[in-house]
Order: C-alpha cells, then structure tokens, then sequence
C-alpha cells in the first residue's frame, strides 16, 4: 500500500512538472509582454507596467493593423479555398470511385512525403516566372492544392451514407448540387476539423512568405516578429506583445473548437 | 429475313446490348463527373509539386551564380562530399534526428500512460496543459525560446538561483549548448501533439489486459514496455515517420533561435538551402541538389513506413 501511494506521487509529481514546463513559456510571454527590454534580459517573472508603451513602441516600427489585416486575409482566404478545392477532390475519389481516378489519388498520395525545401526553388522561379513573386496571391496558391486535406476528406466520405445520394439523384438532382446541399450539411464536423488545420497551417506559415514577401506592406505577422528578433540587440518587449498578437487567433481557434481540433488531428490515422 | 422476325429472333441477346448500352453512359456520366470534382486538386498538385519536384531534379544537374547556369551533370554531387557546410548539416541534421525523435517519443509515451491511469485527478486540466504546446506558430515559440535562453536570461537566472549551476550556460554561443537548445525547444513544441495520438490509440486498448497483468503481480514499468508499447506499435511508427520527415526539414526555429550558427553548429540541410538560394548569390543547382538529399532520406523512410504497413 505504501509503495502504492509513492507511485501515484511520483505520477502526479511528474505530471505536474510536465505541465508546469509545459506552460511557463506561456507565462514568460504574457510577462515579458508587459515588461521593458531590460527587465526581461534580467529575467523579470512579475508583471509590469510597460505593456501600453511597448505596444505604441511596436506600432511605430511596423503598421501592427495592417501586418494582422495581412495575416488574417492570407489564412481566411486559402483555407476556403483549400476546404473547397480539396473537399472536392476527396468527395469525387470515393463518391466516383473507379480504377484509373484511383490510381491518380495512390500518386497523389506519395506527393505527400515531398519535402517543401525540394519545391520552394522550382516554386520561386515560377512565381518569378509568372510575375507573381511579392503577392499574396503567389503565397496562398501552392497551399491550395492541399493532398492531406484531400485524403483527410476522403477518409471520413466513406462513412458517409451514399443512400442520400442516390435518393438525390432519384429525384433528379443535379450532381454540384448534391454534393453542396446534401454533402456540405451533413459533413459539417468533419469541414470544422479540416478548418482547423488549413487555418493553423497557413497562420503559422513562415518559410514560402519570407521567400516570397519582400515590400512591407505585404507582410505577415510572422516575418514582422522574425526580422524583429533577428537585430543584434533585439527589443524583447515589443517582440513579445507580437508574439502575444501571433498566438491569439490560434489559440482562440483552439479553445472554441478543442473538440474538432482533436478529432481532425486523429481522424486520418484511426 | 423479315425485320419483325429478326426483331424477335433477337431480342433476347439484344436486351443486355440495350443495358450496356445505358450502363454505358451512365458510366460516362459518372466518369465525367468524377473527373470535374478531382479535377481542380489533381491540376494544382501536378502543377505545384509534381512538376516542381522534377524540375528541381533537372536543376540539379546545373551549377552557376544567379542565371548564369551551365550543365555540370553530376558534377554537384561531387561538389556535396567537399563541401564542409553541407557535411556540417548533414550531420547536425542526424544529431538532431538521433538524440530528439526518440526522447520525445519515449516522452510523450510515458506522458500518454500515465495520463492515461484509471481514477486519474485533474486528467483534462493537465492533458490539456501539455498540449498546448502546439498550438503555437513556430516562429512565436521560438522568439520565446531565444529570449529565455539568452545568457543572462530567465533559465540562466533560475539555474542559478536553485544553484544547480554556478557559472551561467552559454545557451546560444556555444556549438554544443545550441544544439541542446534546438532539442529542448522542438521537444517542447511536439511532446504533445504525438501525445495526443498515443492517448486515441490508447483508449482502443482493451483495459481487462492491465486488470490480468496486475493480478499476475506485472508492475506498471514492466506493464508499460511489455503491453503498452508493442500495442502501439503502429501508432509508434507512423508519430516516428512524421517527427523524422519533419526534423528533416527543419527551418523556423533554427532560423530564428540561432540562424544556423555559432559556427553552423546548428545549420540544418533546409536552413543551407535557403541560404544557398536567397542569402548568398544564389545557385540554383547547387540548392536543388542539397534538397535532393533530404527528398532520397524521406523516400527511404517512406518506403521503410510503407514496408511495415505491408508486413502488419
């Protein structure tokens, strides 16, 4: 009995250090948001007052509206598109299901073991090409096309009961139409968890934009907080009220829909 | 012969023909339909990594300085095996993969079993604590971890207030320490987010195996590498082929913890890439063939990934 008792301490001691590590990154962030460059460089784990200075500090250096307007336009749009293009896609796999079409999506399947550093320069001479390069266009297009969104909806279509398709088409429904009318409102939960993916994806992005961003005007928050960080005496106050602005979206995403966070990160592999 | 004859003479073989025939063109009718839902993702694929991949293969076989290139065939890869800063790389890029994967796989193991013990207080609260890791850009978490770890940082600070150190570490100067650094900051980002597919794939486990092992006396360490562990295996393998694909490629936070340095101590394959194309006076060719490398080590994997699905 007693060294039962040991063990679920030693359980809960570990776990408790897990978590405490786990999080005081956490704190060290909203902290140091609220703090001047000197107190963090001295390692100042209370509260401050400078958190209204450091943001002015950080809004002068960089149009911190425009820089979010940026970001959130970049995400927003490519994850609708890519929901779209890919849901489609993956839709049509099983829904059209025939031995060619299959064979496509067993190539496509492998293109997802490619490793961006391979494309990111043939990617840049095309957009150069194209005249693309410095747009967010050229940011958001070769996310679009997103294969493990592709698999990810075809994985839970399977489950899906063809009967309302066939009682559609019964009916004379055209084919677009069921799939936007019958199949987006049923698969609602399954749109949510891939929601959370593109967006987290494509908000955290960094090494496509920094290669593909140059003006200002155009860049994201992560580039801001990178070219930031990256001076030799780096103002550690006003990077750290950027990096609380960068976390925010993500984390309320996550909070709002924990639950489809989970299942869309699990989903593909059960 | 008279066509009414011929009509009923045939029209037993000819019901089938008329079937197929409009089976036939309902099969057109879904085969064209098949084809316009695919269609958009299959273009974009071929057009964004398809053809990108092989062109970058024909790349490879070109060296120069910005669009002045010539054809050196495989002059490059020669070029690999003298050249200090890929070597360097390389091999800081298998430190990382050797020391890193397998401590965080271990780790969030243990994490997901412990968590995973009936009567468990505050299970939620800490699950949740330690996930929460991933949800942050890579990019944010790594400013974090360079001002935390700045010599006269917070974790410098704390060591030595517990007094476990006397002398404050070198965190992002030295050669050795910085890669240190790298570890402990992808272990903190990803611990959690492989923890979370152990946890799923531990619930499908069937709880009366633990019950039995108890009454035979087996106890929780020998419980966890004997049942749990080749339980998972699966789940193991497909957590350890995504963690080595993604240390293969790693950028953000070497980019912004150390910039590859002190001394290309912590310059990893992606990070040379980058540099080869966009830092210095770009060759192409050259930064094609160094991507190469990491597309050869990620085949290996995923044919070695592919292998063991085939086996189970």
């Amino acid at each position: 009995m007693n060294k039962h008792k040991f063990s679920r301490l030693a359980l809960y001691v570990f776990l408790s250090i897990s978590a405490f590590v786990s999080l005081f990154p956490f704190y060290w962030m909203l902290v140091s948001s609220t703090n001047s460059t000197a107190d963090i460089n001295s390692g100042k784990l209370s509260f401050g007052s400078s958190l209204m200075e450091n943001l002015t500090k950080l809004n002068t250096q960089v149009d911190l509206g425009l820089v979010f307007y940026n970001t959130s336009k970049i995400a927003i749009l490519s994850t609708v598109f890519t929901l779209i293009i890919s849901s489609m896609a993956g839709y049509g796999f099983e829904v059209y299901k025939s031995r060619n079409r299959d064979k496509v999506y067993n190539a496509l399947l492998l293109t997802m073991m490619i490793p961006f550093a391979a494309l990111m320069i043939p990617l840049f001479t095309m957009m150069a090409k194209a005249n693309l390069l410095d747009t967010h266009f050229a940011v958001m297009l070769p996310t679009i096309a997103s294969v493990f969104i592709v698999f990810y909806f075809r994985q839970c279509t399977k489950v899906f009961p063809k009967e309302l398709i066939d009682a559609a088409r019964v009916d004379g429904v055209k084919e677009w139409r069921i799939f936007v009318f019958v199949y987006w409102p049923v698969m609602r939960s399954t749109y949510a968890a891939a929601f959370i993916i593109v967006f987290m994806t494509s908000w955290n992005a960094f090494l496509w934009p920094l290669i593909v961003l140059q003006s200002a005007e155009l860049k994201t928050i992560n580039l801001v907080l990178s070219s930031l960080s990256s001076a030799y005496f780096p103002d550690f106050g006003v990077i750290m009220v950027g990096t609380v602005v960068a976390t925010i979206p993500t984390l309320a995403v996550f909070f709002a829909m924990q639950k489809q966070f989970v299942a869309g990160m699990t989903g593909s592999v059960k | 012969m008279s066509s009414s004859v011929s009509q009923q003479l045939s029209s037993a073989p000819e019901n089938p023909k008329k079937k197929q025939g409009s089976h036939g063109s309902f099969h057109r009718f879904y085969d064209i339909n098949g084809w316009t839902f695919v269609g958009g993702a299959v273009a974009l694929v071929a057009l964004f990594m398809i053809y990108p991949i092989l062109n970058s293969l024909w790349l490879s076989l070109h060296s120069g300085r910005g669009i002045v290139t010539e054809f050196v065939g495989f002059g490059n890869i020669t070029r690999l095996f003298n050249d200090p800063v890929f070597i360097k790389a390389l091999s800081n890029t298998f430190i990382f993969l050797i020391i890193q994967v397998p401590a965080m796989i271990l780790l969030s193991l243990a994490l997901s079993s412990c968590l995973n013990t009936p009567n468990l207080r505050f299970r939620g609260l800490f699950r949740l604590a330690i996930f929460l890791p991933c949800v942050t850009s890579l990019v944010a978490y790594s400013i974090l971890f360079k001002s935390m770890f700045s010599y006269e940082g917070i974790i410098n600070a704390s060591l030595l207030w517990t007094g476990i150190i006397s002398d404050p570490i070198p965190w992002l100067t030295d050669p050795f320490w910085a890669k240190v650094t790298i570890i402990l900051a992808i272990t903190w980002r990803w611990t959690g987010y492989n923890m979370i597919f152990y946890l799923s794939a531990m619930q499908n486990i069937d709880k009366s195996i633990y019950e039995a092992a108890r009454l035979e006396g087996v106890g929780a360490i020998k419980q966890f590498f004997y049942i749990t562990v080749p339980l998972l295996k699966p789940v193991i393998l497909f957590t350890t082929v995504m963690s080595t694909i993604g240390t293969l490629q790693l950028f953000d936070e070497v980019m912004n913890i150390t910039q590859g340095g002190p001394a290309d101590s912590t310059m990893t394959l992606s990070m040379y890439i980058y540099n080869l194309s966009f830092k210095f006076v770009p060759n192409f060719g050259y930064a094609a063939t160094v991507s190469y490398v990491i597309v050869f080590f990620a085949a290996i994997l995923a044919l070695l990934q592919f292998k063991m699905a085939k086996d189970k």
